[in-house]
This record gives C-alpha cells, sequence and structure tokens, in this order.
C-alpha cells in the first residue's frame, strides 16, 4: 500500500461520477428512481469522500504540489500531454468546492426532478458534467484541463437543452454551445501560442519559479508573446464564466432545470474561467495589460449585469445576472492581483449562489412552477424553510458581515482600491454594484417573500418542498454564514488562514502583500465600512420600494421608461448580436457561399462543361445528315486538304516529296 | 513466385472471393445473402487485425511485403506492403464494412445480391489502395473502387442518384487521368513501376522513390511540379479539397446509407492517403513550393465548408461539407510538413472515418423512418429513440473536441 | 508524239467532270458513272506517265484499277437495285436513313 494510497489513485476522484454517469445512462432507463438516485447520489458523494481523503493526505504529507503522470495520452515529436493530476492548495478548494456543492445538489435534485420525465437521463448527464469538472480542476497541463473544458460545455448545452421539446430550451442549449467554443477558439489559440514560446504545455515545467523568473515582464501597451497569450486564454474565460461580451447564454441558460443552474452556472462551470485564470498567474503576472484587460473587463461585466438584474421579473434571471455581476468581481480581483481573493469569492459564491438558485427552485416547486416574481408574494409564511436559507444567502451576497459574502467582496474592493491602474474607478465601480447587488437581491426576496400574495390562492396550493430538498438548502446556508470566517482574524489584526493556506500558489505573485501595519488596517476597515454601507443603503431603497411604498417602484418604472425598457430588454444585446452577426453571417453562407459559389459557381462550371460537350455534340450530329452527296462534298474537300498539306507545308512536303524522290 | 508473408493478399482477395460465392448463389433468400456478406465481412476484420501485431510500433518502413512478378513489359508487379498509416486506414475500412452491411440490412429490398457483392468488391478495392506499393497497381486498385461506388450510388441511391454517380465517376477519373499521366511519366523516366523497390528473394526490382531520393534520377523543378500537381489533382478531388468538392454532397446526398458511410468513411481518406504516400516522398521539393497555396486552399475550405454547412436544411448535405471542413484539417497537417501535424492528421483521419460513419448511420436511421431529410421536419424525433441521440452528440462532439486540437496542434 | 502534259491535263479535267457530277448529281446511277468517269481519268493518268517514263507500272496499275471498278460497279449496282426496290427512288437525298 503505497503512503497516499488515495493520491497515488488520484483517477477515482473524476471516475467516480463517470462510472454513475455510464450506468445511469445505458441502465437506467427502466430503473425506478431510487436505483437512478442511488448510482448518481452515490458516485457523487464517494467522490467526495474520496477528496476529502486526498485533501488530507496531501496537507499530511506536507508537499506544495502533489502530481501524478498517469499514462502518456499524445507524444508527438518533442510534445508529450500526458493524463497528469496534480493537487495543489488551489486544487484542494476548488475539488473541495465542486464535489461538495456537487454532491449537495444532487441531493437536492432527486426531490426537485421527482417527477420529470428523463429522470435517469438527467442524472447520467449531471454526473457526466462532474467528471468533466473533476477532470478540469484536477489537471497538471492545458491539454487535459481544455478536455474537461470541452466536456463541461458540452455538459451544459445536454442539461440546458434538457427540456429538448421546447425550442427555446434546445436554442438555449446551442447557444451557450456555440458562445462558449467562440470562447474556445481564443483558448486554443492562446494554448498554441504557449506551446510554440515554451514547447510544453505542463503546468509544473510552465510554471517553475527558476524558469518564470527569467521572463522578461512585458510592459504597459506591449504585445509581446505572453500578453497575447494571456489575452486569448482570457477569451476562453470569457466564454466559459460569461463575461462582456461573451455572457449571452448564461441568461437563456436557466431554460435548464434548476439544478443545472445552480450547479453549473453557478458554483462549478463558470467559474472554471477564473480558475484558468488563477492557475495562470504566473503568465498574467509577467503581462500587466493582460491584467488591466481582466480588471476592467471583470469591473465593467459586474457593473453591466447589475443593472439588468434591476429590473427582470423572472426571479432566475434575476439570479443569472447576478450570477455574471459576481463572476466580474471575481475576475476584477484576478486583474488587480488579488488572486487569492479572487478564489475566495469564488468559493463563498458557489455556497451562496448555489443556495439561491435552489432556494428559487424550492420556490418555484412551491408556486407549482411559476418563475415569474410579479406572480408571487407573500410566502413567507408558507415556505418558512426556503425563506429562511434564501434571505440568509441574500445577505451573504448582499455583503452584510458576518456572512460569507461581506468577507470576500470586501477583500476584493479593497484590493482593487490599491490597485495601481485606475484603482480608484474600479473600486468606484465595483462600490457601486455592491449597491446595485444589495439593492436587486432584496428586491428578489421582497417581492417573492413579501405582501400580498399576487396569485390566486386557489388555484396555487403552495406548499413547503421535500426534505431532499431543504436538507442542502440548510447545509448551504450555514456554509453562507460560516464561510467567510477564514478571514474574519484579520479584522482583529491576526492572520488571514484563507490567503496563508493559499500562500505557497500564489504567494510572492500577489500585489496585495500582507502588510497589515496598522495605517493600512485602519483603512481596511474604513473601506469595509463604506462597503456594508453600500449594501445596507441597497437594503433600504429595496425595502422602501416593495415593502412600504410598492406603487412608488411601478411609478419609478413608468417615469424613467426608456432606461427603463433598455434595462429589461438586457440593453437589446442579443438583438445587436444577432443583426450584425448571426444573420448577415446566415446570409452569406447561405447565398454568397452556398448558392453563388458552390451552386451556381463550381457545379456551374461542371455542369456547363457537361452541357457543353452536349452542345458540340448536337451541333456537329448534324453532319451525320444521311446525306451521302454531303458525305461526298467532305471525301473532296478532305482530299484537296490531304494535298495542300503534301504540298505546300513545308514538313509535311519534305517527308512526303521526299519519298517520291 | 510470391515472396513474403500472405496476410496482405489474403486482406485484398478475401471480400472478392466471398462476392464471387455470392455472384453464385440465387438472388432470392435475402438473409442468407446478408449472412454470408456480415460474416465474410466480419471475417476480414478479424484478419486486419492481425496486421496490428504484424507491424511493430516504432518500426519504419514497409512490413509483411509480398511481390510477384506480373507483368514483364511494362514491369507491372504484385508488390504490397503496410505501414503505420496504411495499417490503421485498412482497420478502419474492414471496421466500417461489416458496419455497413448491417446498416442495410432491412433498408436494401431489391437486387440484395448484387448490392452486397457491390459492397464486398468496394472493400477490394479500397483496401488494394491502401496495400499497393506498386503504381500500376495503385491506379487498377484506385479505378477498381470506382466502379462499386458508382453502382452503389447510381442503383440504390435516391432521387437524383444517376446525375449524382455520374458526376461522382467523372469528376474523380478526371482526376485519375492525370495521376495515370504522372506515373506513365515517371515509368518512362526511371523504367520502373514500383513504388519503393524491393531488394530481396533474388528479386532486385529499383523503386521510383529510392531513385528519386538517392539522387540516381534527378527531376527538373518545373517537371517536378508539373507532376507534383497530376498527383495532387487526382487526390484532392478525392479528398476533397475546395474547390474541386462539388461532387461530395451530391454523391453522400443520394447515395445510401452504407454508401455514404464506406465514402465518407473510407474513400475519403484515399486523397489524403496518397498525398501522404506519393505526393510528399516523392517530390518533396515542389510540394514544399507549394505548400502555401495548399494550405490556403485547405483553410479556405475549412472555414467554407463549416459556413455552408450551418446553412443546409438537407441533414446529409449538412453532414457532406462538414466532411470537406473536417479533411481540410487533415491536408493541413500533412502540408505543414511538422512531425506533430503528421500525426494529428491521421489520427483526424481515422476519428473523421468513425464518427462520420457513424453520423451517417444515425441519420440513415432518421431517414428510414420519416423518409424525409430535411431537418426542419425531424423536430422531435429524440423521443421516439433515446440512445440514438445519445451517441448522435458523443460522435459530434468528439469529432468536434478531439480531432481539432491535435491536428491544428503544431500548425502555427 | 503528244507531250505528255496534254494527256495529264486531259486526265485533269475528265477528273474534274467526275467531282463536280459526284457532288451535284441526284441520280444515283448518274453518280456510279461520275465514279467510273473518275477512275477512268485516273486509269489515263497513268498510262500517260507509264509511257512518259519508259517503265511499265503504271500500266499494271491501271488493270489492278480496272478490276476493282469492275468489282465495285457489280456491288455498286446490286445496292442499287435493292435500294431502287425499297425505297422506290433514285434519288440519293431520299436515301438518309442514317441520319441522326
Amino acid at each position: 500500500m503505497p503512503a497516499h494510497p488515495m493520491l497515488a489513485y488520484l483517477w477515482i476522484i473524476p471516475l467516480l461520477p463517470l462510472l454513475g454517469s455510464a450506468i445511469n445512462g445505458l441502465f437506467g432507463a427502466k430503473w425506478p428512481n431510487k436505483f437512478v438516485n442511488l448510482a448518481a447520489i452515490g458516485s457523487t458523494g464517494l467522490s467526495f469522500l474520496c477528496a476529502l481523503e486526498a485533501v488530507r493526505e496531501f496537507l499530511d504529507s506536507g508537499q506544495v504540489l502533489f502530481r501524478k503522470e498517469f499514462f502518456t495520452w499524445i507524444t508527438a515529436g518533442d510534445f508529450r500531454a500526458g493524463f497528469d493530476l496534480q493537487v495543489d492548495q488551489l486544487t484542494v478548494v476548488m475539488v473541495l468546492v465542486v464535489t461538495g456543492v456537487g454532491w449537495l445538489i444532487h441531493i437536492y435534485a432527486t426531490g426537485y426532478m421527482a417527477h420529470e420525465g428523463g429522470y435517469y437521463r438527467f442524472f447520467s448527464y449531471l454526473n457526466l458534467f462532474m467528471f468533466f469538472m473533476l477532470i478540469l480542476v484536477l489537471a497538471a497541463n492545458y491539454v487535459l484541463l481544455f478536455v474537461g473544458w470541452e466536456g463541461v460545455g458540452l455538459s451544459s448545452y445536454l442539461l440546458i437543452g434538457f427540456y429538448f421539446v421546447k425550442k427555446s430550451a434546445s436554442d438555449a442549449g446551442k447557444k451557450a454551445f456555440i458562445v462558449n467554443r467562440i470562447g474556445d477558439f481564443g483558448f486554443m489559440l492562446g494554448m498554441f501560442l504557449l506551446f510554440r514560446a515554451f514547447r510544453t504545455l505542463d503546468f509544473q515545467t510552465l510554471f517553475d519559479a527558476q524558469h518564470a523568473a527569467g521572463w522578461p515582464v512585458e510592459a504597459y501597451g506591449q504585445f509581446g508573446t505572453i500578453t497575447i497569450a494571456c489575452l486569448l486564454l482570457f477569451m476562453g474565460a470569457t466564454g466559459k464564466s460569461a463575461q462582456l461580451p461573451l455572457y449571452v447564454w448564461l441568461p437563456d441558460a436557466m431554460e435548464g432545470p434548476t439544478p443545472v443552474s445552480a450547479l453549473i452556472h453557478a458554483a462549478t462551470m463558470v467559474t472554471a474561467g477564473v480558475y484558468v485564470v488563477a492557475r495562470s498567474h504566473i503568465l498574467f503576472t509577467h503581462a500587466p495589460t493582460a491584467m488591466l484587460v481582466v480588471a476592467i473587463v471583470g469591473c465593467a461585466t459586474a457593473f453591466f449585469a447589475a443593472t439588468i438584474g434591476l429590473v427582470q421579473t423572472d426571479i432566475k434571471k434575476v439570479l443569472a445576472y447576478s450570477t455574471v455581476s459576481q463572476l466580474g468581481y471575481m475576475f476584477l480581483a484576478c486583474g488587480v492581483g488579488a488572486f487569492t481573493a479572487g478564489i475566495f469569492h469564488l468559493m463563498t459564491h458557489a455556497f451562496f449562489k448555489a443556495l439561491l438558485f435552489l432556494a428559487a427552485g424550492s420556490v418555484i416547486h412551491a408556486m407549482g412552477g411559476e418563475q415569474e416574481m410579479s406572480k408571487m408574494g407573500g410566502l413567507s409564511k408558507k415556505v418558512r424553510w426556503t425563506y429562511a436559507t434564501m434571505f440568509i444567502a441574500t445577505l451573504a451576497i448582499a455583503g452584510i458581515p458576518p456572512f460569507a459574502g461581506f468577507f470576500s467582496k470586501d477583500a476584493i474592493l479593497f484590493s482593487s482600491f490599491q490597485s495601481p491602474t485606475g484603482g480608484r474607478v474600479l473600486y468606484a465601480f465595483g462600490l457601486l454594484t455592491a449597491l446595485l447587488t444589495a439593492f436587486y437581491m432584496f428586491r428578489l426576496i421582497f417581492l417573492t417573500f413579501s405582501g400580498k400574495p399576487r396569485y390566486d390562492e386557489k388555484k396555487v396550493h403552495v406548499h413547503e418542498s421535500p426534505w431532499s430538498m431543504l436538507g442542502p438548502l440548510v447545509v448551504l446556508a450555514i456554509l453562507s454564514v460560516i464561510g467567510g470566517w477564514f478571514v474574519l482574524p484579520t479584522f482583529f489584526q491576526g492572520p488571514d488562514y484563507f490567503a496563508n493556506f493559499l500562500g505557497p500558489v500564489f504567494g510572492g505573485h500577489e500585489s496585495m502583500e500582507a502588510a497589515t501595519e496598522a495605517a493600512t488596517h485602519q483603512f481596511e476597515l474604513i473601506l469595509a465600512g463604506v462597503a456594508v454601507a453600500a449594501a445596507l443603503i441597497g437594503l433600504a431603497v429595496a425595502y422602501w420600494l416593495y415593502i412600504k411604498r410598492p406603487s412608488k417602484a411601478d411609478d419609478l418604472a413608468k417615469s424613467m421608461k426608456p432606461a427603463y425598457t433598455t434595462l429589461l430588454n438586457k440593453y437589446y444585446v442579443d438583438e445587436l448580436y444577432a443583426a450584425a452577426v448571426v444573420r448577415p453571417l446566415l446570409w452569406l453562407s447561405t447565398n454568397a457561399f452556398w448558392k453563388a459559389t458552390d451552386v451556381a459557381g463550381i457545379d456551374g462550371t461542371v455542369n456547363g462543361i457537361a452541357h457543353g460537350a452536349r452542345a458540340i455534340g448536337d451541333g456537329v450530329r448534324h453532319s451525320q445528315s444521311g446525306n451521302t452527296r454531303s458525305y461526298a462534298v467532305w471525301v473532296v474537300v478532305g482530299a484537296i486538304v490531304v494535298l495542300a498539306v503534301i504540298f505546300f507545308w513545308p514538313v509535311a512536303s519534305k517527308t512526303a516529296l521526299g519519298f517520291v524522290r | 513466385m510470391l515472396s513474403g508473408g500472405h496476410l496482405l493478399s489474403v486482406l485484398i482477395f478475401f471480400p472478392a472471393v466471398g462476392a464471387v460465392a455470392l455472384m453464385l448463389l440465387r438472388g432470392d433468400d435475402h438473409n442468407f445473402i446478408r449472412s454470408i456478406t456480415v460474416v465474410v465481412a466480419v471475417a476480414e476484420f478479424l484478419f486486419s487485425l492481425i496486421l496490428l501485431r504484424g507491424v511493430p510500433i516504432g518500426s519504419s518502413g514497409y512490413q509483411l511485403e509480398e511481390f510477384a512478378k506480373w507483368i514483364p513489359a511494362p514491369p507491372i508487379h504484385y508488390h504490397v506492403g503496410v505501414d503505420g498509416i496504411s495499417m490503421f486506414l485498412v482497420i478502419l475500412t474492414t471496421f466500417l464494412t461489416p458496419i455497413s452491411v448491417l446498416a442495410s440490412w432491412n433498408s436494401i429490398q431489391h437486387r440484395v445480391k448484387e448490392f452486397f457483392v457491390m459492397l464486398l468488391m468496394l472493400e477490394v478495392g479500397v483496401v488494394g489502395v491502401f496495400l499497393s506499393l506498386d503504381m500500376f497497381l495503385f491506379f487498377l486498385f484506385w479505378e477498381l473502387m470506382l466502379i462499386p461506388m458508382a453502382f452503389l450510388i447510381g442503383i440504390w441511391g435516391h432521387d437524383r442518384r444517376v446525375y449524382a454517380a455520374v458526376k461522382f465517376v467523372l469528376y474523380t477519373m478526371a482526376g485519375s487521368i492525370l495521376m495515370l499521366v504522372g506515373i506513365i511519366w515517371l515509368y518512362n523516366a526511371t523504367g520502373t513501376f514500383d513504388l519503393v523497390g524491393f531488394h530481396s528473394g533474388g528479386v532486385d526490382v529499383s523503386g521510383v522513390q529510392e531513385l528519386l531520393s538517392s539522387g540516381a534520377l534527378v527531376l527538373e523543378p518545373r517537371t517536378e511540379m508539373l507532376l507534383f500537381l497530376a498527383f495532387f489533382v487526382a487526390f484532392a478531388i478525392k479528398v476533397p479539397l475546395f474547390p474541386l468538392h462539388t461532387w461530395l454532397p451530391d454523391a453522400h446526398v443520394e447515395a445510401p446509407t452504407a454508401g455514404s458511410v464506406m465514402l465518407a468513411g473510407v474513400l475519403l481518406k484515399l486523397g489524403t492517403y496518397g498525398m501522404m504516400r506519393f505526393c510528399l516522398p516523392l517530390f518533396p521539393e515542389a510540394s514544399h513550393r507549394a505548400a502555401r497555396w495548399v494550405a490556403v486552399l485547405a483553410i479556405i475550405g475549412i472555414i467554407y465548408g463549416a459556413l455552408v454547412s450551418l446553412v443546409q436544411p438537407n441533414l446529409k448535405k449538412l453532414v457532406a461539407y462538414s466532411s470537406v471542413s473536417h479533411l481540410g484539417f487533415v491536408v493541413l497537417g500533412i502540408f505543414a510538413f511538422h512531425n506533430i501535424s503528421m500525426q494529428g492528421a491521421v489520427y483526424q483521419m481515422l476519428a473523421h472515418g468513425i464518427s462520420t460513419g457513424a453520423l451517417f448511420l444515425l441519420v440513415g436511421m432518421l431517414y428510414d423512418r420519416r423518409h424525409t431529410l430535411r431537418s426542419a421536419s425531424l423536430a422531435g424525433f429524440r423521443r421516439q429513440c433515446r440512445s440514438s441521440r445519445h451517441s448522435f452528440f458523443s460522435w459530434r462532439s468528439l469529432r468536434w473536441a478531439c480531432p481539432c486540437s491535435t491536428a491544428l496542434s503544431a500548425n502555427s | 508524239m503528244v507531250p505528255t502534259n496534254y494527256y495529264v491535263i486531259l486526265s485533269a479535267v475528265l477528273f474534274g467532270l467526275g467531282v463536280f457530277a459526284f457532288i451535284f448529281k441526284r441520280n444515283v446511277i448518274t453518280i456510279f458513272m461520275s465514279i467510273e468517269l473518275m477512275l477512268n481519268a485516273v486509269n489515263l493518268a497513268f498510262v500517260a506517265f507509264s509511257q512518259a517514263l519508259g517503265k511499265l507500272d503504271g500500266q499494271v496499275f491501271v488493270l489492278f484499277v480496272i478490276v476493282v471498278a469492275a468489282a465495285e460497279a457489280a456491288v455498286g449496282l446490286g445496292i442499287i437495285i435493292l435500294i431502287a426496290r425499297n425505297r422506290q427512288t433514285l434519288n440519293v437525298e431520299r436515301v438518309d436513313l442514317l441520319k441522326l
């Protein structure tokens, strides 16, 4: 038995969900729900336990990085990409989040999807997703990561389009995959560029400290190889993590069942982009231009999405835009060099966003499928557990201490304030976004749960969800409360446990050094206070608009009609894309390429040649007139021509007359 | 007589034996005919697996060579051999043939005997192309596989089958004529039709490749380019490379399912195989000079094929154009002249063969049940057959994910 | 002696007349007669040259031509009789069954 058995067989962690997926997919069609559950939850749960064990062994071993090559997948020339898995502190965080939250969502889904058709198919896909996601976070080189990357994109497509009979759902699935693919194009180019520059795509080799010390730090505005590679990788991250301009698939992805939204579009898949940026931090820190782009895009997206979320009426759409916005925060953090803060927010966000989605699902389930908040209201007494847990999550996302979101958001805002490049602007927008976040989240809570019911109480029988659904909600709520407490001691000038944990990974590459001198510390406390104040303002405004004076909200909407409609229609971005990109491309392909070039042009030439041959034949056949006399004429003409050639053509006459001589 | 082992000859001619056996049967016991065919095809596949042992990893040159003097003047020999590239393609062929047989089990109802005879003869031709090392023999098998394919499309196809079959034959044959000219020119210059030469067992025949690479025969640049083009055009038509691709959509749409599977899965690889076997080794200088233009055409093919496939209402045409796109990658990989890209190209050939074969099978199944290929009319089909759609997407995603990255990996 | 030129010119004129008739006459029998005329014109030329060059080759050739002409006339007239019986016409323009 090797010293660390779990680490030696690390591949079991992704393999278990794959087995679960295969079993359910191949055999589950005829099984009753509980067998499907057993395979799905069992495999994911076991995977979580194995992950825990692997983490324990890793921490036990005291290593900084554990890496094992399992088999060689591609060798071509001097390029080698293997099925290599690695564990370091960053992986620890990611793998625990993925397996832990994933498992909770699986349990939830057994309750939520209990009456749906295609039950086995759902869990098969969900497990497949877990497999690919785990490959992604455990990968030790870009190629394997990319396999996981594509795989989660595929699973996302399958799951979003789960209700494939509904056209909007299958369209949403396609949109997700295609937009993702556009980002992947950038990611691939980035990989190729890295390969060309370094001849390897292996993390350990690429990110070796001595190795990296030899690279130049590229100045602002200089688009060296590393900068371009980072920008391309970020393009992939933009697609996967729904940032501007490739975020458009995420709101549509709400067509999928709610557990899917929770798992994929809140906790795990969309965080893959952040993970990649964090994993490649050594590259990024050598390319300040790229970091600046990341920060700006993240900040802009955060703000942009928050503004759209202000007026949406579908509960899931609000949460979708909220996800886009929070992801923007994570990228903002990475962009200013605070990778730890970004990952921290990734973790806390996984907790409270998953909780929000699951609770929303619980509400939808209670309301018999209704998703429009305008048709809800007054549910707080009727679905107490859902209300309580969702409220906790809202407090967390709004950034109210001592809930988890406060600590992570505060860390991000603080580090962006300190950023040398446009830090104040970034901070301002970040703060504004925090205010907006608090506002729209509490708006959601108030509209859904408070006030008078805006639905027909006789038609809809509101009932609390079963414990299979409530259990995960409670667990996530607890995590949303305590999840941020790693960082709590810093407020009392103690150590930042989370940052210390991730220290070996991000080490001396963070711009946010542990400079907790008194002055900086006091400053941090002031900024924290400002952030909380912003959140409370947001809460207060929401309270006033939706509890105290509900009619005021409508008046406000009417008085600012143009702004309101623009926001409601998501700034018409989808329509813009359709008009500027999709339609012209389709038109071009159909008319210019297919009809003109292929059918008319090439085929026309080919068929034209055939026609030409036929036409010539048609013309020439008239000489076969059956008319002897015309044949006679031709005979004579031919004879004359031959004679003329013999006598008058120099070459021929020499030969012919030469004979005569 | 025949020196060397016999496995390759068995591989080439065993389906022919099967075809002859079929011809002798009466045509009305359909199930018996089908069973015989599938047994022959599966047996052929199992024989081809022996190749895996016969060609050790890391060996260079040709293995399991067989040589026999055939025609004394001009000196055309029966020379066959296998190497790493052809081995996989042969296995792909023998793998797809029984699948095609099974796919046509119920959908072919008239002239069943002739159909399977054609299918087996097609296999003979294709395997022969992959294994032959004598240029004239290569050409013989090349033409040999045209006829059964033309019949398959023209008799058992759909509405515009005759047009599609004639187009297929004429297009491909036009290229083949050029190739024949090239072969004969090389014969005139070297005195041999053999490609690589055979120097054992008392036989000493030199090959064109040997002579060219050793410098015994030196070609002027212009001549070399013309010869290169002669071969290249023939193979480019087969690949198909833009702009010589227009026979493919018609051939695919009008072919029966088995025909499409064989066409897409196997016949298209002949073009790229030919480029790897003839154009690059025999005419390296010309290949390098032409590479820029070939790459441009390949890239145009990739993007153009993808865009046109996007807007096709007809499912089979959609897959046909996507084949154009995918094989553009292969050509790009071949003409990048990197070790990695060549490997990627071969890998892509295999992956494309399998995944396109699978796609066409699924499309065929859809067609059998709905009798339409217009995708708009096929909505909601998934409910009726769950497993097939799943594999549909797995295959489709496989062909997106794996081959692309491998093949493109070294094309910087 | 009569100069050879005269014979050649006469032969050419006769040949030309034969060609002319061959092209422009409609009656099958007339066409046949023109063929005979052409052949005889050629015979005349051969004999004239044979005499001028003092060799016998030309005259031998004439014998061959006469034989061939006779055979051809026999076969041809046989065909004409059949055509006349079946098509009831001797107009060569009406016999165009080989038309495409």
